[in-house]
């Protein structure tokens, strides 16, 4: 089972646990992006994220069909939040159970670190001085 | 034929608006566009790379486009 979603409001890390554990599921594997306060010695004010939604949403449900089938997992979330996000908010949570947590470390990994090069979505970030589209220009 | 390309990121940015009207040939592909697109916006090219998705997947060059597909530009992506 697969929950997958994009939103403006708060994400919750406990809904998210919650709602992939059950009694099948022996490890529960959970990343949570946060937002930093600082950038290559920069202070951040905030960051801006803004989402393609349909193709996002599409692409985040290929990554987890893709996990589905290469570990032994059971439930996955997929949850991004845009929109502004202050300092020590939360942009992500991915959540895995699994009946043995070696398949729910790799899914959960495998997932955020596919994330981040495939669904489009776009990261801002707001300094004092000026604003950057993070990774768009070399 | 006009076709109308969504624009996210920095792309918006380079188009300053959500999406732009480009006229292209009736059987262009995602690389004949692309070179339509960075002759409107030179800016483009500066870009470290940029994808385009038609119909919510990613387009390789070869693809051709229709004139009722959903075509988008995405700029290097930064989720997570």
């Amino acid at each position: 089972m697969v929950d997958i979603r994009i939103t403006n409001e708060a994400l919750d890390i406990a809904s998210c646990v919650d709602w992939v554990m059950g009694p099948e599921s022996g490890g529960i594997d959970v990343f949570i992006g946060t937002v930093r306060s600082e950038t290559k010695g920069k202070r951040v004010v905030q960051l801006e994220f803004e989402a393609y939604q349909n193709m996002a949403l599409s692409e985040m449900k290929k990554i987890a069909a893709y996990a589905l089938q290469k570990w032994p997992v059971h439930k996955i979330i997929i949850h991004h939040r845009k929109g502004v996000l202050q300092i020590g908010q939360i942009p992500v949570i991915i959540a895995v159970s699994a009946a043995h947590r070696a398949g729910a470390f790799e899914a959960c990994r495998y997932i955020i670190d596919t994330l981040k090069e495939t669904v489009p979505i776009w990261k801002k970030e707001v300094f004092e001085d000026g604003e950057v589209w993070v990774a768009a220009h070399p | 034929m006009k076709i109308k390309v969504l624009a996210f990121g920095i792309a918006k940015d380079i188009f300053g608006s959500a999406s732009s009207e480009i006229e292209v040939d009736a059987s262009v592909s995602v690389a004949g566009l692309k070179d339509a697109l960075e002759y409107q916006f030179p800016e483009l090219k500066k870009l470290s790379s940029y994808a385009i998705a038609v119909n919510n997947n990613y387009a390789s060059e070869d693809i051709k486009i229709n004139e009722r597909d959903e075509i988008a530009i995405i700029p290097p992506v930064s989720g997570g």
